[in-house]
């Protein structure tokens, strides 16, 4: 049996709340300076300068939690590449109140044109409770009503998290990702009999819990809609099959696949219901689909090429998926009930590991040419393919909850080479190793946590 | 309402037939499950304990059968078409197979590292398929070979360079005891 952390299981369960609105939505004036926000589809972004004071630690137990809350919310900004921090050893006012009058004079002095200024308290049940107010520093004002969210201690990186996200989307007028998890491959051992389990981690690398042991190859697992779920490919029988993993008990199950056929590259539908994937009989991969429910099968491609890497577009209508039926690998769309597919990607190289976007806008892949590994992004008919990346060996992207920002695997070549994280923004910019203390594979991010 | 299978979680009867076969032929790297067990899973067998009764001068060891004739075949970059030396050299472990038929086969298909994961699990099940059609042609009973695709997850040679890669394209004929394979 799996061990099932304490953690994993108290995250399952934890609810945050946002407990009331106070203060008022100071108006913003309308000046020479617009309100701040941050057009993020423009095409250089000067990052915006923001403040995160520490946050005021109203009792003694919030003290111990006051000032790593503030800085999780500066660190989710600043990693954004969106914002960058004022340092507080350039602060002029010093924040000693949540309710004290903001000093816009003396943040303006300091180029600040955002600041989140909080406070923290801790009740005698443990709770913990954050209290926040953005500010439009340049426009004298408060940016959106002042939020208070709540949750018991040991959830303050969720709580922070969520803080982030509420300065995020009022800034950018998008959605946010920073209250969201990973779930990817931990790597150790040698190149040739790498050992592999699957963990799960914050999506900025924090709180990594494993959710198998390393006794069988496991590759590529995915979220269900709701990140309840985890669907990935497992030797544990000692050929490949689909797996199916109960994230809040922790405990996996077999999908009824035939046991003679080698089944991998599962995927959820956005309904949660059913399952993508392929099977591997003799020299032919096709696709399929099962309703979880009933073990009902559908077979989708009947060619005898490889289909494989199956992604729902998120209405659930259409199946992207690459196939090398003519010749090479390539990107097609079809109905998510199977039949005719049309291929897409038309450019130099090969395509695969094709990702729809939350947005629905975009399909996200893995391209090879002239020995090199590119992420890239295309709209669904195959226009204004864009390549973001390039290394030696990049593949296998996922999308941010809000569709802007795309995690992938990166591997160095050699006796020595291993496998990492990386994210980078759609833009092509910002591209970050996201912190694992080991090496990592085949990340998939989760919808945004409730 | 679900009929989706529980997780099993006892051995499988290759781990028994596993044991038997390595207490009879004192071998070891003949065991389909060995990788499914956390084993290293090169497919590079050969690691034999050199007593007589299974050694390489045995024409019936395994040891002989993976190095003398040979377990493995190579492919061409993103190929699964078996090569003239692969054909030559499937048709001595066909007549192998069909001299000592108390064995059966997994035959692992494995990719090189440059490609995709999902697109290596299936051209590694292409190469695998290519082997076990070639030697069911040559007249060894199907029910004794069962494939399995490594894609990428397991190469030999870990350089980056075309002199591992091509090491790492192959299809090994993994031997075990017992007269099919379930």
């Amino acid at each position: 049996m799996i061990h099932l952390s304490a953690y994993v299981r108290c995250l399952a369960a934890t609810t945050l709340t946002a407990a009331y609105m106070f203060g008022f939505a100071a108006p913003l004036t309308a000046q020479d300076q617009g309100p701040l926000k941050i057009e993020i589809t423009q095409g250089v972004i000067e990052p915006l300068p923001v403040a995160v004071p520490d946050f005021i630690a109203e009792t003694a137990q919030a003290a111990e939690f006051a000032k790593q809350i503030s800085d999780v919310i500066a660190a989710d900004l600043v990693g954004t590449g969106l914002f960058r921090e004022v340092p507080d050893s350039a602060y002029i006012s010093k924040v000693t109140s949540f309710e004290s009058p903001v000093q816009y004079a003396d943040w303006k002095a300091i180029n600040v044109q955002g600041l989140v200024t909080g406070a923290v308290s801790v009740d005698a049940g443990g709770n913990l409770s954050v209290k926040f107010r953005v500010f439009d520093v340049f426009n004298d004002g408060q940016l959106g009503s002042g939020l208070q969210l709540g949750g018991s201690t040991n959830s303050w990186r969720r709580i922070a998290h969520k803080v982030a996200d509420v300065v995020y989307s009022r800034i950018t007028g998008e959605g946010a990702y920073f209250d969201s998890r990973v779930v990817f491959v931990s790597e150790a051992g040698s190149k040739q009999a790498r050992e592999k389990r699957l963990a799960v981690m914050d999506y900025d690398g924090a709180n990594v819990q494993y959710l198998t042991d390393a006794s069988a190859i496991v590759l590529a697992p995915r979220f269900s809609p709701t990140g309840d779920r985890v669907l990935y490919t497992s030797y544990e029988s000692g050929f490949p099959q689909i797996m199916m993993l109960d994230v809040g008990t922790v405990t996996r199950r077999q999908l009824p696949v035939p046991t003679e056929s080698m089944s991998f590259a599962p995927r959820f539908s956005p309904d949660g219901r059913s399952v993508v994937y392929s099977v591997s009989t003799g020299a032919n991969t096709d696709l399929y689909r099962m309703d979880i429910a009933s073990g009902q099968v559908a077979r989708l491609t009947n060619t005898p090429a490889i289909e494989t890497a199956p992604s729902f577009s998120p209405d659930g209508s259409k199946i992207v998926f690459e196939s090398d039926r003519s010749g090479t690998q390539q990107i097609y769309i079809m109905d998510a009930a199977g039949g005719d597919a049309k291929r897409i990607s038309f450019g130099q190289g090969r395509y695969g590991t094709p990702v729809w976007s939350p947005r629905g806008d975009l399909i996200a892949f893995t391209k090879q040419a002239n020995g090199r590994f590119h992420i890239g992004v295309m709209r669904t008919d195959g226009s204004e393919e864009r390549l973001l990346t390039a290394s030696f060996l990049d593949e296998g992207p996922s999308w941010s909850p809000n569709g802007r920002v795309i995690m992938f695997t990166r591997e160095t070549q050699g006796a020595t080479g291993e496998s990492a994280l990386y994210s980078v923004d759609i833009s092509g910019r910002n591209l970050r190793r996201v912190p694992t203390n080991s090496g990592a594979s085949d990340p998939a991010w989760s919808p945004l946590l409730k | 309402m679900t009929q989706i299978l529980s997780q099993k979680l006892h051995k499988s009867p290759r781990v028994a037939a596993f044991v038997l076969m390595s207490a009879l032929a004192l071998t070891a790297c003949t065991n389909p499950d060995r990788f499914g067990a956390g084993g290293a899973g090169t497919g590079a067998a050969g690691a034999n304990g050199g007593i007589i009764a299974g050694s390489i001068n045995d024409p019936t060891s395994t040891a002989y059968f993976n190095q003398t004739i040979g377990d493995r075949v190579l492919f061409l970059v993103d190929q699964s078409t078996l090569t003239d030396s692969a054909r030559g050299q499937l048709a001595q472990q066909a007549q192998w197979l069909l001299a000592n038929p108390e064995y059966t086969a997994i035959i692992e298909g494995h990719a090189d590292e440059q490609g995709t994961r999902d697109y290596n699990l299936a051209l590694g099940s292409r190469r695998a398929a290519a082997v076990q059609d070639f030697l069911i042609s040559q007249g060894v009973n199907p029910a004794r070979l069962k494939p399995i695709t490594y894609g990428k997850e397991r190469p030999i040679e870990v350089c980056s360079n075309e002199s591992c890669y091509a090491q790492n394209r192959r299809a090994v004929t993994v031997l075990a005891a017992g007269a099919g394979v379930s």
